[in-house]
């Protein structure tokens, strides 16, 4: 396999395992775990392999085209730092995985878990993958969408909803920021691309935009790292099962603010602003973790104190400007991630297996899990900066960093002492961890005896302990390379140089190190049994409570958008149309305005044919008119009016040259039209005479005046248009290929047609589709369908004929009804095979003459709909099976083969061809695929309307039966 | 003097549905959409100029596009009419639907209140 195919499937395969895991059953949890381990294996298999791949500095670049038009190209790019911090993300998810596969409790959907890990898991390394900008962005974003649904996982617990929020609404606040500069950072280099941002230090550092950019950037960063004072959201985010802490605040989440500094600061790094921000938030973060840390009685919640405190750290020696304080910021993210991942493991071990995580209640576990409890001693040492772990090491050369920025700098003079005070501050919070925990008499308030976890559960925190041990006993063997790679694809070829070795003789990082472990203990010592005591909150600090001053701003926000709904907001459709209208006229009179309308003469003469024109609209503008004069009060002859209103444009149609118009308009008329009357009986009976009380019919006079203007306005606006643009000369635009093209090259002579079914079937496929959804919709609504009851008694002449029926000998109430319609019902029972017969011949001659699939799908449809009305539902019910459903998918399924059929014959879909055949009879004739194509056409189009006014006229039924079966009341 | 008639009569039949659909009753909304869908339907085709018999059906040799009527509005036009009926019939019977469950044709599904 590849270089560049390698990269690939290590960032697709955990989102391929994330869409498998998410479609196993709910318990299936041992399966899930072994796919997801599966998966986190053998990425790290691919990218062990890639290691030989790339020397110092050289990068590896996998490029896809995504959006050449904008420049974007999806890039994967994998140097040192890349691959230092997949191996974490991939390392530590691994042994995650194996973790949580014990933790998860088996009445949890645990697939759905390895499902949001696994998605994660992907989105992080396409963070650290990426070789583009936008596309950092957009795995930035990934990852925030993909921490809250792991941090909410738990969906049931307020506060795991809450914490999710929170997390979310702040590192993807942060993540916009961050958009914006990336494009600002983009846009000053002249490229997306990474490296070639990189190489553009210079082109951006004079651009005066660049402390924008530098600080948008940031506030992304510093969001996702939680520093100080976005930290709030980690401490939320403990709501989280345990794994998920164990991960995310370990190996990724908090660590890609990390990663994008570190990405970023070849070219920042030298600015005053990056030392003044960066630096300033590290420092704080620094020692307000620590500090906070120390007062925190849930295991998890001083572990998380303590990963804002380190990051702290971590962002410090970044924002100091110096290769080597990268260098140690690298070296620590390591340390940091594998002591920190075991201690969270060991927490939630603690938590398992006692039901508690409250420090207060713990005490003396070592005699009952001694194995864990010496696994979680050497963590917490490893974080205290004990000799001979791999947390000394980088403190080192954390302390040797804080010296040498006080003789650089005079703003950095006082940080040996805050340095050494942090570190104090560590010493102390993991000493209280594990005395609190393991030492001291047995626990007396714990609800079962605790024991030691399964061995599985276990081996993850022996794994990443024998990891701190390892490379705190012999740095430069273990670390060493993978260390050296991510440094040169930092601070470039010619790394400072630094020593990784356990001890570098008695100097003067030494001595703080030894006075910070000193101190830390003396102050347990003093202050272990205050500091238990204490009830809640950090001492100074209590009243300063980022996550209060959040939920405070967010209840602020909903309350203000609130108000704003109240003031611009209204749940009432005419004032809503009302906007659109005058939104539509007011953009239409800005263009018009803008491109000035040129008003031409007509360009012929008036002739004789015209004034029968006039008369023809006169007629049609009429009914129009009076349509909708009548439609509140005369619903049926509103209905008849609209139908002469059609009328008019159908004979306009083949008056103006457009007989498939003509045809198409006459039969949908004619449906609509039933439809409409099918509906009628429904509707509310409205009365004229009642009127409103005078108050609010001088406000609906009002009302309605002003419609009258914005009516009158349209009517002018549009005419105006359209007689200009119809005045003017034509444009030839796409007929002039279509009227050349479609005999010739479809073999149509009626371009309509050959357009509809040949040059843009796609659009007409689309077309049918939609026509295909409607009818569903309509039959689901229906199906579901509680008619209101009948507007109107039956009517007197019905109720005359009845009276007269049921007086008479032998005769049933309704016979004289059968007997009225009889003529009707045989004339339009012979009609059937008349109309088919109409139908199929507008469907054959539609691809050289007036016609098509259209308009006789149509015409099946009323052939149908001619038998309902002659014969009543029930009689054609009993005598036709009708599937108008099938009839839709047959349609479509019709039109979609004829144009797959073309990818036979290796063209695209819907490409048509044609042939010229001898028929017996009808002789020589052109065969056109795309005749196929329009008989899925007429048979969706016959589902679709026949299965619209089926489902309405059926409901005449379905009331019948409603009625027989529960009586009266049913009515109701 | 067809283009000025085909003018007014869009003008009308868009000011006649216009009017329709800001009124509250869901009958009247649905009768409006139609005399507009009519409307914006001319409107369409009109763009294609106008042209008396010489529809868009050809012969079998090279042909000359200024004979004709422009095809490509029709083309348009004619799929507009088969999805105006589908929006009439899927208004009618949500219209239908929501009179059944809240007993009311306004078209905020209850009576205005005072």
């Amino acid at each position: 396999m590849s270089v560049g195919m390698l990269l690939i499937v290590v960032l697709t395969l955990p989102f391929i395992g994330s869409v498998i895991a998410a479609g196993l059953p709910r318990n299936a949890r041992t399966t899930a775990a072994i796919l997801s381990w599966g998966v986190a294996l053998a990425n790290v298999i691919c990218l062990a392999a890639l290691w030989p791949a790339f020397q110092d500095g050289e990068v590896i670049r996998q490029e896809i085209d995504w959006l050449p038009a904008l420049g974007v190209s999806l890039v994967l790019r994998l140097d040192g730092l890349s691959w230092l911090f997949s191996a974490l993300i991939l390392g530590i998810g691994a042994l995650v995985v194996l973790y949580a596969r014990y933790y998860m409790s088996p009445k949890d959907p645990v697939p759905r878990f390895f499902s949001f890990l696994l998605a994660f898991m992907g989105a992080m390394q396409g963070l650290v993958l990426s070789g583009n900008l936008i596309q950092l962005v957009v795995f930035w974003e990934l990852t925030s969408l993909f921490s809250f649904l792991l941090i909410g996982y738990w969906h049931q617990n307020a506060s795991a909803r809450e914490g999710a929020r929170m997390a979310l609404t702040v590192t993807a606040t942060g993540g916009l920021a961050m958009l914006v500069g990336a494009v600002l950072l983009g846009r000053m280099a002249g490229s997306y691309d990474l490296d070639v941002v990189l190489a553009a230090r210079d082109t951006i550092l004079a651009d005066p935009l660049h402390p924008l950019a530098l600080g948008l950037l940031l506030l992304g960063a510093l969001t996702k790292s939680a520093q100080f004072p976005f930290h709030f959201w980690l401490p939320r985010a403990m709501a989280a099962p345990t794994p998920v802490s164990a991960y995310l605040h370990s190996a990724t989440m908090v660590k890609a603010g990390v990663f994008l500094l570190m990405r970023i600061w070849p070219i920042f790094a030298d600015t005053q602003m990056w030392e003044i921000v960066v630096g300033g938030a590290g420092l704080l973060t620094l020692l307000f973790g620590a500090w906070c840390a120390i007062y925190q009685h849930d295991l998890k919640g001083l572990l998380a104190y303590s990963t804002i405190s380190h990051l702290g750290l971590i962002v410090l020696l970044l924002g100091l400007g110096s290769e080597l304080g990268a260098v140690a910021a690298i070296f620590h993210t390591v340390n940091h991630a594998t002591f920190k991942a075991s201690l969270f493991m060991a927490a939630g071990i603690i938590d398992h297996e006692t039901g508690t995580r409250d420090m207060r209640k713990l005490s003396g576990l070592l005699r009952y899990m001694p194995f864990t409890g010496a696994l979680a001693i050497i963590a917490a040492a490893a974080m205290a900066g004990v000799p001979l772990l791999n947390g000394f090491l980088s403190k080192e050369m954390f302390l040797a960093e804080a010296l040498a920025g006080a003789e650089r700098h005079a703003l950095f003079a006082v940080l040996p002492v805050l340095a050494t005070v942090a570190s104090a501050f560590s010493v102390l919070y993991s000493l209280r961890f594990i005395h609190q925990t393991f030492f001291g008499p047995p626990p007396t308030e714990l609800e079962k005896t605790p024991h030691e976890p399964p061995t599985w559960m276990r081996r993850p925190v022996e794994v990443l302990v024998a990891l701190c041990l390892l490379v705190g006993v012999l740095p430069a063997i273990t670390v060493g390379p993978f260390l050296r790679s991510a440094v040169v694809s930092v601070v470039g070829l010619d790394p400072p140089y630094y020593s990784l070795a356990i001890w570098h003789g008695f100097n003067l990082p030494l001595l703080l190190s030894v006075t910070a472990l000193a101190t830390g203990v003396g102050l347990y010592l003093a202050f272990g049994k205050t500091i238990n005591a204490n009830p809640g909150g950090a001492l100074g600090l209590r009243r300063f409570n980022g996550g209060y001053l959040f939920e405070r701003a967010m209840t602020q926000l909903n309350a203000g958008a609130m108000v704003v709904e109240k003031v611009a907001g209204t749940r009432r459709l005419q004032p809503q149309i009302r906007v659109i209208v005058l939104t539509a006229l007011g953009s239409a009179f800005v263009a018009v305005v803008g491109a000035g309308l040129a008003v031409n003469p007509p360009p012929l003469a008036p002739r004789i044919g015209d004034f029968a024109f006039a008369g023809l609209w006169i007629i049609g503008g009429v009914c129009a008119f009076a349509a909708a004069w009548q439609a509140k009060y005369h619903r049926l002859a509103a209905v008849v009016l609209m139908g002469g209103a059609g009328l008019a444009s159908c004979i306009s149609f083949i008056w103006l040259s457009a007989p498939d118009l003509a045809t198409t308009q006459l039969v949908v008329e004619v449906v609509t039209t039933v439809l409409l009357l099918l509906g009628l009986r429904w509707l509310p009976k409205r009365n004229e005479a009642i009127r409103a009380a005078p108050n609010e019919e001088r406000r609906s006079k009002r009302r309605r005046r002003i419609d009258l203007v914005i009516a009158a306005a349209v009517g002018a606006g549009l005419a105006a248009i359209s007689y200009a643009v119809m005045t003017r000369p034509p444009v030839e635009g796409l007929s002039r290929y279509f009227v050349e093209h479609a005999y010739k090259d479809a073999g149509g002579r009626n371009v309509v047609n050959v357009i509809l079914v040949d040059f843009r079937a796609f659009d007409t496929f689309g077309e049918i589709t939609v026509l295909g959804v409607v009818g569903l919709t309509v039959f689901a609504v229906l199906r579901r369908f509680r008619p209101a009851s009948d507007s109107l008694p039956r009517p007197p002449q019905m109720r005359l004929q009845d009276a007269s029926d049921n007086r008479r000998e032998g005769r049933n109430a309704g016979d004289t009804l059968k007997e009225t319609m009889l003529i009707p019902q045989v004339v339009m029972r012979w009609m059937f095979p008349f109309v088919i017969l109409l139908a199929a011949h507008l469907f054959l001659r539609g691809h050289d003459l007036p016609g098509g699939g259209f308009a006789a799908g149509v015409v099946v449809a009323i052939a149908f709909v001619l038998q309902y009305m002659a014969s009543g539902a029930q009689w054609v019910e009993d005598r036709l099976t009708i599937r108008p459903i099938a009839w839709i998918g047959i349609g479509l399924l019709i039109a979609a083969a004829s144009g797959a059929g073309a990818w036979l014959f290796g063209a695209p879909f819907l490409t048509s061809a044609f042939q010229y055949a001898d028929l017996p009879l009808l002789g020589r004739v052109p065969l056109a695929s795309a005749v196929i194509f329009d008989l899925g056409v007429v048979v969706l189009v016959v589902g679709a309307t026949v299965l619209v006014l089926v489902a309405l006229a059926h409901q005449s039924l379905r009331k019948a039966h409603k009625a027989d079966e529960t009586g009266p009341e049913g009515a109701a | 003097m067809k283009e000025i008639v085909l003018a007014l009569a869009i003008g009308v039949l868009s000011a006649s549905g216009t009017w329709l659909l800001l009124r509250p009753r869901t009958f009247q909304v649905i009768m409006g959409l139609s005399l507009l869908s009519y409307a914006v339907n001319i409107f369409i085709f009109s763009m294609g100029r106008l042209k008396t018999a010489a529809p868009p059906v050809t012969g079998t040799g090279a042909e000359d596009v200024a004979a004709y009527a422009d095809p490509t509005p029709q083309a348009l036009v004619l799929t507009a009419i088969v999805i105006s009926f589908a929006l009439t019939a899927l208004f009618l019977v949500v219209l239908l639907a929501s009179r059944g469950v809240t007993g009311s044709d306004h078209v905020d599904g209850r009576e205005p209140q005072e």
